[in-house]
């Protein structure tokens, strides 16, 4: 990919093109950002930083909007803690 | 750590009406800011990147003349920063990535834009169940589309552009379901004979849209797939179709961010925030423009931005000259409000089963038993998430016809260590008032 930035995911690195917000990283890498209070794999929806169903941990923050978030290279992304 | 920043004229809302509110007043000669959440200043529609928009005759798109005129003006950009608070009138708290921000200011502007409306059918929490806008703007955050099956659904001129855009990068779009009726999209045609610009404009949707079914009272009913979106079935005028696909694109038309508006204590009507010509509230100092006043889409939020940012500078005889404008971009809004009302029968799309509020699990069969939204707020945590009711609050609106509480700070989920700045910010005054002690 030309002008990408690798950023891991659950320890998993994934390719993304430069520029690409980290909601686009967890599309990609085909990983649901959260878990749901009854269970259920969530991933981005209004893709506008409402809907907060992007939220990951990123480099140990938790609870950030993925789609307000840019990739930044070696970032760690983590959707299990 | 808490920033001062002070402003004769500040601007809430850094899209199309926000820019160009802040430029007018801006080039009056008024220090200007302008503050959005977002990371770039252009809202949802130009995302801060204006090179990819269509271009006029000059060469130069609307985005880019506008974006070149706000850095020009002299105003202030404050991105990636969300207002949750104000503490008295004049000030307003804003959190951004590590630090509080306060906000003083003469007049504001409040330009806090639209987000789609969705509304809640089995199957609608699955990933890769996205807004039709929502899918878009992950595409222009660099999502790759191409080759990838998208139905397009729900209701509103968005789901054209949005599949315009989504074709230009290479989707495959098998179905574009409209739940208007012809007859009402065709008066809405009707009603856009006088515009010619917006003619213009739907018949080059048109020619980027040729050979995709376009089915008018049409919608989905279901998506199904193991751990993300798989298929999903359409209720079309006379049958129901299930079509496989790796995105259903889905968003009833906008609603309009009235949150801070709201807190603030801006009178609303109808939906919407109650402006008059020079699109001022009923607050003395406030002023409000773009998709909070009616959602008419980008004419609308240009000539309201610059009206307010005009008016807000005192420049009152230059706003008039945009009144004819204004009226039109007004009529357009009235006739979009009318064109994609939401049938009754999207009411029934929902199972007892079916999630409505997503930040708290609650589902529809738990909401049934109250009579209020805030019965159900109360008793069942619906709207209660971090998103405060920003995506079931529409949806039950619409289901229940609920309507919404009263706003209370904070307006947008703030950290623990902001909300203790306030904490002992009012303590301060508390003790003050009681002749300092404690």
């Amino acid at each position: 990919m030309l002008n990408s930035v690798t950023v891991t995911v659950n320890g998993a690195p994934v390719a993304v093109p430069q520029g690409a917000s980290v909601a686009v990283a967890m599309v990609i890498a085909g990983a649901p950002c959260r878990t749901s209070v009854s269970g259920e794999p969530r991933g981005p929806l209004c893709g506008m930083g409402i809907c907060f169903e992007c939220r990951v941990t990123i480099n140990g923050i938790p609870h950030c909007r993925s789609c307000q978030t840019e990739c930044a290279p070696e970032m760690k992304i983590r959707t299990d803690e | 750590m808490v920033l001062t920043q002070r402003f004769d004229i500040l601007v809430i809302g850094g899209g199309p009406a926000g820019m160009a509110a802040a430029v007018r007043a801006a080039e009056c000669g008024a220090r200007v800011g302008v503050v959005d959440d977002n990371p770039k200043l252009g809202g949802q529609i130009w995302r801060g990147e204006p090179d990819q928009q269509g271009s006029n005759q000059d060469g130069k798109s609307e985005a880019a003349q506008w974006a070149d005129r706000f850095r020009r003006s002299g105003a202030a950009m404050l991105c990636g920063i969300r207002v949750f608070h104000q503490p008295q009138e004049g000030i307003l708290l804003a959190e951004g990535t590590d630090d509080l921000v306060e906000l003083r200011y003469g007049k504001l502007v409040l330009a806090t834009g639209a987000r789609e409306r969705f509304l809640p059918f089995p199957g609608w929490t699955l990933p890769n169940v996205m807004g039709a806008g929502g899918l878009q703007a992950m595409v222009k955050s660099g999502l790759p589309i191409r080759g990838k099956r998208v139905v397009v659904a729900g209701t509103g001129p968005l789901l054209l552009a949005v599949a315009a855009y989504l074709r230009k990068h290479g989707a495959d779009i098998p179905m574009i379901c409209e739940q208007a009726s012809w007859s009402s999209l065709a008066a809405f045609a009707v009603s856009l004979a006088g515009q010619p610009r917006k003619l213009m404009q739907a018949l080059q949707l048109k020619r980027e849209l040729a050979g995709i079914p376009f089915i008018p009272s049409s919608w989905p009913v279901a998506a199904y797939g193991l751990r993300t979106l798989e298929k999903v079935t359409l209720a079309l005028p006379s049958r129901t179709e299930t079509i496989p696909c790796d995105y259903l694109a889905c968003g009833f038309h906008l609603v309009p961010n009235l949150e801070l508006p709201l807190l603030l204590g801006c009178q609303v009507d109808n939906g919407y925030v109650t402006v008059d010509e020079f699109q001022r509230t009923n607050l003395p100092q406030i002023f409000c423009a773009g998709e909070p006043t009616g959602i008419g889409g980008l004419e609308l939020a240009l000539v309201g931005g610059q009206i307010a940012g005009l008016a807000a500078a005192n420049q009152t005889s230059t706003a008039q000259g945009l009144f004819r404008q204004q009226k039109k971009a007004r009529r357009f809004a009235q006739a979009l409000d009318r064109t994609f009302q939401l049938r009754p029968e999207l009411q029934a799309l929902p199972q007892p089963e079916t999630i409505v509020c997503r930040c708290e699990d609650v589902p529809y069969s738990h909401l049934r038993p109250h009579g209020s939204w805030r019965a159900a707020k109360l008793q069942s945590r619906c709207g209660m998430g971090p998103c405060q009711g920003r995506i079931c609050g529409p949806a039950t609106q619409f289901l229940m016809n609920w309507n919404p509480d009263s706003v209370r700070p904070p307006v947008f989920p703030a950290r623990v260590e902001s909300l203790a700045t306030i904490a002992e910010s009012s303590e301060q005054v508390c003790s003050q008032a009681m002749g300092g002690e404690r």
